[in-house]
């Protein structure tokens, strides 16, 4: 959905999104990171199971919330990509482990 | 990175690090007072200088000149030695001025003999119908992604509504080159008869022929459709089109990849309204505004808001309300402390506070936009629309409290940021009762999502475990 400007400059990070690598950039975060690798959504809802997208980027509407590393329940958008992370779409509520 | 450890007292802790909690840090700390900022972002600037420290775009490019005043603010509050903690988030503050702060590692208390509150602004809300689907973003986001990461949207893109930072935005993607397709601005035609008594003092101000340059350079280059009384966006699980109607002509249609919505912002009032402080309905700006004293001290003793999140009067403004607001601080703890720099501020803000008004009433977002009908969604989290909204207020529900009771509305993870003025207005405009009437969402910690393991984790007392234990 997004596209990265010719002229800016940034060191690569890799990452996994569902299992596929992404080459995001040094500075993106997460939510950032999953509109340039061109995913339609983040998550699904825990009501209805419509798809959400990032929708303000700051921390807000918690429409970015993502799995991270395993952790479910992150804000996609307060989060700065890291070397090797593992980002999975949220399907509906965060499952608690028992 | 947070090197250093959070401790458990200071003198002042700070809220948000853009323009007023950068410079109100470097005031307090300057004055050897032990301060820290907290802040939620991952580097320091707040929403309107993002990433300044951080961007991959050099200075003299496409953001414009302005942005780059909050580099040399950083640079001013690293040097004065106050500590800046990233990634925390405050999910509770209370009377007494006891913090409670979640960084990535765990959760903590803390006291400060002072607060300053520099909560920035939030995106006021824009319920038109399609407002959830993927593709549909702030204009504010999309601005984020620009300062951060270098992205802007791939295909055709729309921005709508109305306020300055829509055509900012609009300006600085001509700057780098990126095309618009249209740019639908909601601005309501009879604005500009309620304006007239305050154009003189806009013409006068700082605004007047900033603005001046960047309409005209972004009307000579995008398809700007003005008048807009009707919008909203449809697609399957995804934005596919835009539509939209300009009074009583022909509804027309767009075939889009991304629709960019902005009507403004509203002061972030969440942390401030737990801690019980007293906010009142504002009719120009339409938002609860924090009751203020002359030096920015609130109704709470020892907490003072300065920025945006107590009204909106831009950047300049809110670096200078910061100033203040870290000169009242210093005084107050140090009496012989030699604080400087508030003739200067006050100075300032009077003068970034001339054209305000007429701003404020210029874009006044349209009530269709404000108070929505039938299928559009309210409340993003909890997925409760204004149909529901609607029947709960016919039944004779009071307020937005009850209404949660009913619907769960503003009950979801947000908080009711998204959702927490409309809700307000569609009750004032039901029962027939003013805003201020109606009141809004009552708040309490934890004001941001912790989750219960961390919040059994910190200290208890023996008192404490009395309370809950099981005879």
């Amino acid at each position: 959905m997004f596209q990265r400007l010719p002229d800016a400059s940034a060191t690569p990070v890799r990452i996994s999104i569902e299992g596929e690598p992404f080459e995001a950039r040094e500075g993106d975060t997460v939510a950032a990171a999953l509109l340039a690798a061109g995913r339609d959504y983040c998550r699904t809802t825990a009501i209805s199971g419509t798809l959400r997208a990032p929708y303000c980027m700051m921390g807000v509407c918690f429409d970015c919330l993502v799995s991270i590393d395993g952790v479910a329940n992150r804000q996609g958008c307060l989060v700065r990509v890291r070397e090797g992370m593992h980002v999975e779409i949220q399907r509906g509520k965060r499952e608690v482990a028992t | 990175m947070n090197t250093q450890a959070i401790r458990d007292h200071y003198d002042v802790a700070i809220v948000g690090a853009g323009p007023a909690g950068l410079a109100a840090a470097r005031v307090c700390a300057d004055a050897g007072l032990s301060t820290v900022v907290f802040d939620e972002q991952p580097s320091p600037g707040g929403q309107i200088y993002r990433s300044v420290t951080a961007t991959p775009f050099k200075r003299g490019t496409i953001l414009g000149e302005d942005y780059w005043r909050g580099a040399a603010l950083v640079a001013a509050m690293r040097a004065s030695g106050a500590q800046y903690v990233a990634n925390a988030s405050v999910w509770s503050l209370t009377r007494d001025r006891e913090l409670g702060i979640a960084t990535g590692g765990g959760v903590q208390l803390l006291r400060a003999r002072r607060v300053i509150l520099c909560t920035g602004a939030i995106e006021r809300p824009f319920p038109i119908p399609g407002w959830t689907l993927p593709g549909v973003m702030t204009a504010g986001a999309a601005q984020i992604l620009l300062k951060s990461s270098a992205l802007v949207p791939q295909g055709r893109v729309v921005l709508a509504g109305c306020g300055p930072l829509l055509w900012l935005l609009a300006w600085q993607y001509l700057n780098a080159g990126r095309r618009i397709d249209a740019l639908l601005d909601t601005t309501p035609n009879e604005n500009r008869s309620s304006v007239l008594p305050h154009l003189a003092a806009f013409l006068f101000s700082p605004y007047f022929f900033k603005g001046l340059d960047l309409l005209r350079t972004v009307r000579s280059q995008v398809n700007v459709v003005s008048g807009v009384t009707e919008l909203r966006a449809t697609g399957r699980g995804k934005v596919e089109e835009v539509v939209y109607r300009c009074g009583a002509r022909a509804e027309q249609r767009l075939q889009i990849d991304t629709l960019l919505l902005h009507q403004g912002v509203a002061p972030n009032v969440n942390l401030a309204l737990s801690a019980g402080i007293e906010h009142r309905w504002n009719d120009a700006q339409l938002c609860f505004l924090p009751t203020l004293g002359a030096n920015a001290d609130t109704s709470v003793e020892g907490i003072a808001i300065a920025g945006d999140g107590a009204g909106i009067a831009g950047a300049q403004s809110a670096e200078q309300r910061g100033v203040l607001a870290g000169v009242a601080a210093a005084r107050s703890l140090k009496s012989a402390a030699t604080v400087t720099g508030e003739t200067q501020a006050r100075a300032q803000i009077a003068r970034y506070q001339r054209g305000r008004m007429f701003l404020d009433l210029f874009y006044r977002p349209a009530k269709q936009f404000r108070i929505p009908r039938g299928d559009t969604v309210v409340c993003r989290c909890e997925e409760v629309n204004a149909r529901q909204i609607d029947e709960i207020i016919a039944l004779g529900c009071p307020g937005p409290n009850q209404m949660k009771a009913f619907l769960r509305c503003g009950m979801g993870p947000c908080q009711g940021r998204f959702c927490g003025l409309t809700v307000t207005e569609m009750i004032a405009e039901g029962r027939g009762l003013t805003p201020q009437q109606i009141g809004y969402y009552r708040l309490r910690p934890p004001v941001k999502p912790i989750t219960v393991a961390e919040m059994a984790s910190l200290p208890k007392t023996a008192a404490d475990l009395k309370a809950v234990v099981r005879v």
